[in-house]
């Protein structure tokens, strides 16, 4: 038995709002599956689950705002086959998302099927989903004097009040939210009813029900990052203007040989290139975290998205440094319309380990970033431009890009910023090894 | 052989696939779509695939500044669908 977590989606978080379970009780899940819908203040994210099982119990219920860390259910162990348990009678319990292709009931009996995964269990005993437990009664009633004070202005009742501050501490903006809800003509209490299985009765969710509302969300968390980014991190600035000729001549010849949707963009060349020197210099891929820098395992970039209408998001393009030119052009486009669809995985909000930003394409010349903690360093992109340069005693017109670096001074100096810009710079005067 | 009329609602089906948020009879057609609209190279290059989706019509890289409007890009496919015929 173990219990399942809301993960921190970034380290803007402090609580997420449960939209929706794509599992029951009963269902076999593995490493991987996406089992529930979550909201973040930023996005709504598809939560992954960590590890091989079977869901017995989910705790908390659609619609509940609860803290990072907070039980979302109890998984155990998957269980060895009874004798002569035939694989074919495994089912999934209940097909709640049967069109849904990366559902956990997709993949459950096509496991089975291939003998990979261990036996699963019927759910016999599981006909009826149990009531999920209300678990926020603990963190209830405390509010801040600012809060109770709204909370009499505004004639809201504090109890009916989701928290979202620190153990689900009411907030002045939390009895905001509830007024203005309150006042909606589908209001429906904030707060989730208890015991209704999701397909009776959807749940009105606390979810950020307008653009409006969205975009104060995402500016409030962008702003918390990065305010605690520019009072923790004392960051050095390094830039490096790169003659980016030969990686475009290079990208247009490729270019003609292929079709509209695999053509690559220049920031496929740029990413690629930052993900092979990150992969030769550790120190600047990983966290600092309790003090100390904790180097990341894998290359996994957090490519600095902007949303339609303001905001900003930058998930992770997993394993980047081992992917070819057209794993990285397809895995952007991805994310790009994942991230303006609502789409995105809580791995790929959790995991980058450095990020970059091509603020070049709106026409910059270049970008002095702010790192996203705990990461320790960021690269930036300004715009591909034409120039006079020179090089072995001539001029000539180049196109030339500026790459910049805001690097975490607690976890290493400019001397090796410098390597690690004049290793992007290498890099991409080889674009057929990229 | 489309009509400019239909290829004009093409390019803002596209145009507003990628970006759901604009107002189709708030673009003003002789003004940058890039920059009226707050496109990056890859909403164009999705829009340059969209176009390509429903019209067969394959524009070279090369050709991707001479859709630059919304009437440059409706007479550039008119023109790319005339020689396509004709050829």
């Amino acid at each position: 038995m173990s219990e399942f977590l809301m993960p921190s989606l970034g380290a803007d978080m402090e609580a997420g709002t449960l939209l929706e379970w794509y599992v029951k009780p009963g269902a076999a899940v593995k490493r991987g599956d996406i089992v529930a819908l979550v909201d973040t203040s930023k996005a709504e994210i598809e939560i992954e689950i960590f590890e091989d099982g079977v869901i017995d119990e989910l705790l908390v219920p659609e619609g509940a705002r609860v803290p990072v860390g907070t039980a979302l259910a109890i998984v155990r162990a998957p269980e060895p086959t009874a004798v002569g348990a035939n694989p074919a009678t495994v089912e999934a319990p209940t097909e709640s998302r049967p069109s849904e292709p990366e559902s956990t009931l997709a993949a459950a009996p096509a496991a089975a099927a291939a003998g990979a995964a261990p036996p699963l269990r019927a759910p016999v005993t599981r006909a009826a989903p149990p009531p999920p437990h209300r678990i926020r009664g603990d963190h209830r009633g405390h509010a801040s004097p600012v809060a109770r004070r709204a909370a009499s202005n505004l004639g809201v009742d504090l109890a009916a009040v989701v928290g979202t501050g620190p153990d689900g501490a009411i907030r002045k903006a939390d009895v905001e939210r509830a007024a203005v809800a309150s006042r909606s003509p589908v209001a429906a209490p904030i707060e989730a009813p208890p015991v209704v299985p999701a397909e009776t009765a959807p749940v009105q969710a606390p979810r950020a029900t307008t653009a409006g509302d969205r975009q104060a969300l995402m500016r409030e968390a962008i702003g918390a990052l990065m305010a605690r980014s520019k009072r923790e991190i004392p960051h050095y600035y390094l830039q490096l203007e790169i003659d980016f000729s030969k990686s475009l001549d290079w990208l247009h010849a490729d270019n003609l040989k292929r079709s509209v949707e695999d053509r690559l963009l220049p920031s496929a060349l740029l990413l690629s290139a930052v993900a092979r020197a990150v992969a030769e210099m550790p120190e600047m891929n990983g966290f600092w975290l309790d003090g100390a820098f904790r180097p990341a395992t894998g290359v996994h970039l957090g490519v600095a998205i902007s949303l339609r209408g303001g905001g900003l998001i930058a998930p992770a393009l997993h394993d980047a440094d081992r992917k070819s030119l057209e794993e990285i052009m397809r895995g952007v486009r991805d994310l790009v319309q994942r991230a303006r669809a609502g789409r995105l995985r809580s791995s790929e909000m959790s995991d980058p380990t450095i990020t970059v930003t091509n603020l070049g394409d709106r026409g910059v010349d270049l970008v002095h970033g702010v790192i996203y903690p705990p990461q320790v360093a960021l690269v930036g992109f300004g715009a591909v431009r034409e120039r006079a340069w020179a090089a072995d005693g001539m001029l000539g017109v180049r196109s030339t890009v500026v790459a910049t670096l805001a690097a975490d001074h607690r976890a290493g100096d400019g001397h090796a910023g410098s390597r690690f810009l004049t290793l992007i710079e290498r890099h991409l005067q080889e674009p057929e090894e990229l | 052989m489309t009509t400019e009329q239909e290829l004009t609602a093409v390019v803002i089906g596209a145009v507003t696939e990628i970006a759901p948020d604009v107002d189709p009879g708030a673009i003003d057609p002789d003004a940058d779509l890039a920059e009226q609209l707050d496109i990056d190279s890859m909403d164009f290059l999705n829009i340059v695939v969209a176009i390509h989706d429903r019209t067969a019509i394959e524009i070279p890289e090369r050709d991707y500044p001479k859709l630059g409007t919304l009437n440059d890009a409706v007479s550039y496919l008119a023109t790319a669908q005339r020689q396509g015929a004709g050829a």
